[in-house]
């Protein structure tokens, strides 16, 4: 790094008129900006790193407190003051549905996100490649049902699930979380596959294959780093949904983590703190994970979608 | 659907497939059909009967749909906590939106720096956002506490506060919606960031060197060149961010539950309020009724300016 500020700050200085000691002076000035810089980044990402991460730091360490060490006012919140305990964690594990809510969940967003992918390819490509007069207007629809919230719908969705006999099931999350991730899966795959060459396909089908093979063989595995980007989007959705989740489903046993939790940790006024802690801490970690894995792809899945589409 | 389609097609003799699967427009309403007919059966649907909702008397208790006409929209305009969940919705949207954006710009930058232990880094900012709000808002709840709250013991030992006082984070109308601006803002912020990024990788990097090669430094390349060249990801971040924060009543629920007195209470808070646990679904129906031509004023705003950066 030093070494490439230094090769870029001989540049301008060859052609200053008095070489040796201007280039000198500049050089010095290019190192002490490029470490005044470095120290910068650092900075700022630490800074940034302990505002984001901080609450859930803070949380892993109390959920092993012993509740004579929490509930202290004076205690210091951020050390142990007396030796950790497992039993809250245990506890979560034990004596709640916590690792129903977990599974929940997942099948859920596992679910929901072969659904959108499924109907939402399609007709991404639709829109995108098979210029119908009308792809343009629907394309703008598909993208105005984004704005329908669930804050709007609920009340009359909950009808719907109970008129298809799903309520207090988790497969009404599954048979109505598709319209939360459909209509922006749809619009971010169709600025994706814009940005394929039509050449490619236009090859395949010259090559034999058909305009439905053409895009299942050669448009599919090209688009597959905006796939995973909405892969990614769809079920980071699916599993903090709140609103849906709360309305149409009330026994305990087919909770998902975003409504289980909270009422099953909070009884009456009485919080189970600690457990509530690990709870956050051991679904936030993983998602965060995976999120990060693919987070390169997520954007460069975005760049194409959102920024040239 | 699709897939069965197309094993359908992909079962039949040869040239029928080829035949069937060329034909563009067959293929298009293939395509769509389903997602068109998802969306108007889960969407459009529920959406009209919101609004016949909304004009009518049911309850939880007594779902059989009677026309009353606007008596729902009049009773809510007769309700100050009508209004005051409409200015709350406003103040907490636009404050959120403006510090999500300044703030998502900030951290975009610091995530495509180059530095080491960045997938770390990356890592630990991507948590307030990937986290389902419900736990997130929970961990923040005890953050928040009128007792315990880990913020006071901190401000009691550098001396903002005496012994045994407390902020009441959540207890104090003013101090209350601050704080679930400030949680809303905190686990937006990594989103934004993380769609800015995708504007920051696009630009040219060619652009950027030859700003540098002029010698403009490191704020004027900012002002200059990257944010001209990412406003519409700007905007794009900003219309995500609006909508989020515009529908969401989930921090505020888990935080505050609208309170005190009201003072955190947004349309989107009220309607659930009113709608499932009041059972009055068609009050509920015509308050959140109100959150869709504020939305799609929004959405017309930011994507007319979207198009006229883009046009330039």
């Amino acid at each position: 790094m030093a070494v490439d500020g230094a090769r870029r700050a001989a540049d301008p200085a060859q052609r200053a008129a008095d070489p040796a000691q201007r280039a000198a002076a500049l050089r010095r000035r290019y190192a002490l900006r490029h470490a005044a810089a470095r120290v910068g980044v650092y900075t700022a990402a630490i800074l940034a790193a302990l505002l984001c991460a901080g609450p859930f730091v803070w949380s892993a360490v109390t959920a092993y407190k012993q509740n004579r060490d929490l509930y202290d006012p004076s205690n210091n919140p951020f050390v142990f003051n007396r030796p950790p305990t497992s039993d809250h964690v245990t506890y979560l594990f034990t004596d709640t549905a916590f690792p129903t809510f977990a599974w929940n969940t997942l099948w859920v967003a596992v679910l929901v996100v072969a659904i959108t992918l499924v109907l939402a390819l399609p007709a991404a490509y639709a829109l995108a490649r098979l210029d119908r007069p009308w792809s343009g207007p629907l394309g703008i629809a598909i993208f105005l049902v984004y704005l329908v919230p669930p804050s709007l719908l609920f009340l009359s969705l909950s009808r719907l699930v109970v008129f298809a006999g799903l309520q207090d099931s988790t497969w009404s999350l599954v048979l109505v979380y598709p319209t939360i991730t459909i209509p922006v899966s749809v619009w971010l795959l169709m600025g994706f596959l814009k940005s394929i060459p039509r050449d490619i396909e236009e090859q395949a089908m010259v090559d034999g294959y058909s305009r439905l093979g053409a895009f299942m063989r050669a448009v599919v595995p090209l688009a597959f780093p905006g796939i995973v980007a909405v892969v990614v989007f769809a079920a980071t959705l699916t599993a903090s949904e709140f609103i849906y989740a709360l309305a149409f489903v009330s026994p305990t046993d087919q909770m998902t983590v975003s409504t289980g939790v909270p009422t099953q940790l909070v009884r009456g006024d009485v919080f189970f703190w600690q457990s509530l802690q690990a709870a956050t801490v051991l679904v936030a970690v993983p998602i965060a994970f995976v999120f990060n894995l693919f987070l390169d792809r997520f954007v460069a899945g975005f760049t194409m979608g959102a920024v040239k589409g | 659907m699709a897939t069965t389609t197309a094993e359908r097609v992909g079962a039949a003799p040869p040239p029928t497939k080829r035949r069937l699967a060329d034909r563009d427009n067959v293929l298009a309403w293939v395509f769509l059909l389903p997602s068109v007919v998802y969306i108007i059966a889960l969407v459009a649907v529920p959406f009209g009967l919101a609004i016949a909702f909304a004009l009518s008397d049911v309850t939880a208790g007594d779902p059989s749909f009677d026309y009353v006409g606007t008596r729902n929209f009049r009773r809510a305009f007769d309700d100050p906590v009508f209004w005051r969940a409409l200015r709350n919705t406003f103040v907490f949207t636009g404050i959120s939106m403006l510090l999500i954006v300044v703030l998502g710009k900030v951290l975009a930058n610091i995530l495509v720096a180059n530095f080491r232990g960045k997938w770390l880094v990356r890592f630990l900012v991507l948590l307030p956002w990937t986290t389902p709000v419900a736990l997130s808002s929970i961990a923040w709840l005890w953050l928040l506490d009128s007792i315990y709250s880990p913020i006071d013991w901190v401000m009691r030992q550098v001396g903002f506060l005496g012994p045994g006082e407390n902020m009441y984070w959540l207890g104090r109308p003013g101090l209350a919606m601050t704080s679930v601006i400030a949680v809303h803002v905190w686990r937006l912020t990594p989103l934004a960031a993380v769609i800015l990024m995708a504007g920051l990788v696009a630009i040219p990097r060619d652009i950027e060197e030859a700003a540098r090669v002029d010698g403009a430094g490191y704020w004027r390349r900012m002002f200059e060149i990257t944010i001209p060249l990412v406003l519409p990801v700007i905007a794009v971040a900003a219309l995500f961010g609006a909508i989020f924060t515009f529908t969401d009543m989930a921090v505020v629920r888990v935080l505050t539950r609208g309170g005190p007195n009201d003072a955190t209470q947004v349309l989107a808070s009220w309607a659930f309020y009113r709608g499932i646990e009041g059972g009055d679904v068609a009050q509920g129906a015509a308050v959140a009724l109100f959150l869709f031509p504020l939305l799609l004023a929004a959405a017309i705003a930011i994507l007319r300016a979207v198009r006229r950066i883009e046009g330039q």
